[in-house]
């Protein structure tokens, strides 16, 4: 179990490869814009690294990515949260999914940008408007996932259970939850990776502190690499959650979608 | 015994079932043959408490049922073993007792260890039917219900796992109702054979086979397949089919 364990970790690190190599390619891109349009309109990575030392260095780097960290985890647990059992409820009702649905369009179809202004007017000036923003703009999200994975159960899986006498609680653990699961974890992927935008765009109009705080400060000094030194900060932290905490979590949790061990050897017995 | 009373039974407007009464005595094997659309899987579904009929009533004295469907409907997120013992979990025994008797199983049907532990999805479909079939029988069932479970299966393994049921029905002592539209199929396995036409689903003949199950060689299939078409209600019934298609 350990040995399956340990192959499975270097076997995820080393499918790391194709994403660096792709990376590279795009940092080398990155790099030729540079020589073509000039330091300000488009930094080189390298300066754009330089600043981001900088900035360390200054000690602003570092609180403002806890900061926003803080604000679009914060907004993300509990729109997952909520999200995810409202919807699962919503989902068991016909009734309930039908009358949602148009509600969830509305709600996904509305600029998020509209929020931060409405948020300003609402709580004012302050992190609490990015959080607002952050789970006002991810609910609907994660609501619809949950709502799409409990309506869309399986009758012939159902009858089975069924017709095994299957007692109440193993039937939500063995037949519902992982197939709820299917639809939830793409939708908290999603939410995840909307969640760190929109904190920093809340930040940028809300708030003085955060990376998005910060990026209005470079935005007023023409701060070109500044601004792309805090792109980089925000990108780092979202790649680090989701390749280092959601992706191992969902290969723990769904093995049945990522193994291919048979994938190579013909199926025994036919 | 398994026993269906004058059922009647429509999904919504459309009827599907007109007056069926059926008996299954113990130890015995009945088929329902049929073209698609005459309500085969209904009966065996009502006959599983899995839909209750607009009318009339079924008496099972069996103690455990089993039912292996059509499509395998393994739990995809399931490694085999899991879906094996099931049924197994679902009556509350311990996971190693569960595992025992799955493995075990397992062997008899020609899985093997390393076959336990794939997902529904890196099995063959034949292995999967498998699965399935190791499924219901591991909770020692008394009945068993099969409704088509070699259909979606080519030909050669398909007649490997007709072997194989009749030898777990005759090692098992089990009772069973099988479903499917093949006549040479119900004339290997069953001991009494059902016909049933389409719109609404009524019994047009009923032919008991007194030979045993491991005498009938192909010949025999061929031969007894060939004196039902001639039967003139046999022949219709399967006539509406091919006007359908």
């Amino acid at each position: 179990m350990l040995k399956d364990n340990i192959k499975g970790a270097a076997a995820y690190l080393w499918s790391g490869w194709g994403a660096a190599s792709a990376l590279l390619l795009f940092t080398a891109l990155w790099e030729f814009g540079h020589q073509v349009y000039g330091t300000l309109i488009l930094p080189s990575p390298l300066q754009t690294l330089n600043a981001l030392g900088g900035l360390y260095d200054e000690g602003i780097a570092v609180p403002a990515a806890i900061i926003t960290a803080k604000r679009a985890m914060f907004g993300f647990v509990l729109a997952a949260g909520v999200g995810s059992v409202l919807g699962i409820m919503a989902g068991l009702s016909m009734t309930a999914a039908r009358a949602m649905r148009p509600i969830v369009t509305v709600m996904l179809g509305i600029p998020p940008i509209t929020w931060v202004v409405l948020a300003l007017m609402w709580f004012g000036m302050g992190g609490g408007s990015a959080i607002f923003t952050v789970v006002v703009t991810t609910l609907p999200i994660t609501f619809s996932g949950a709502m799409m994975g409990t309506h869309t159960l399986d009758q012939g899986l159902r009858d089975m259970a069924r017709s095994y006498g299957t007692p109440f609680r193993m039937m939500l653990w063995d037949v519902h939850f992982p197939h709820v699961l299917s639809y939830l974890f793409p939708a908290w992927i999603t939410a995840l990776g909307m969640a760190w935008k929109i904190a920093v765009m809340g930040e940028l109009l809300s708030t003085t502190d955060g990376i998005g705080g910060e990026m209005a400060l470079t935005r007023i000094s023409m701060d070109t690499s500044g601004t792309l030194a805090l792109l980089l900060c925000v990108l780092a932290m979202l790649m680090t959650v989701e390749y280092l905490m959601l992706e191992p979590i969902r290969r723990k949790m769904e093995p049945w979608r990522t193994t291919t061990h048979n994938s190579f050897s013909t199926p025994k017995g036919f | 015994m398994l026993r269906w009373k004058n059922i009647n039974h429509s999904f919504g407007l459309t009827e599907v079932l007109e007056d069926i009464s059926l008996t299954l005595e113990k130890g015995k094997v009945l088929s329902l043959v049929g073209p698609s659309g005459c309500g085969k899987s209904t009966l065996l579904n009502i006959a599983a408490d899995l839909l209750d009929p607009t009318e009339g009533e079924v008496t099972n004295t069996f103690e455990r049922l089993a039912i292996v469907f059509q499509e395998h409907r393994l739990l995809p997120w399931r490694r085999a073993i899991d879906n094996i013992s099931y049924g197994l979990k679902a009556r509350g025994i311990a996971k190693l007792e569960r595992y025992r008797i799955a493995t075990k199983l397992a062997t008899r049907m020609g899985l093997d260890t390393d076959d336990l532990t794939k997902f529904p999805h890196e099995l063959s479909g034949g292995m999967r039917q498998r699965v399935s079939l190791a499924r219901a029988l591991a909770i020692e069932p008394d009945l068993l219900l099969l409704d088509e479970p070699f259909t979606a299966l080519d030909v050669g393994l398909r007649r490997d796992l007709q072997d194989l049921v009749i030898s777990l029905i005759s090692e098992h002592g089990l009772s069973g109702v099988f479903v499917t539209h093949d006549l040479s199929e119900a004339v290997r396995l069953s001991d009494e054979i059902i016909v049933l036409a389409p719109n609404p689903g009524r019994i047009v003949y009923r032919q008991k086979i007194t030979l045993p199950v491991t005498e009938r060689s192909e010949t025999y299939v061929f031969r007894a397949v060939g004196d039902l078409m001639q039967v003139p209600a046999v022949d219709a019934a399967f006539r509406v089919d091919e006007k359908a298609a």
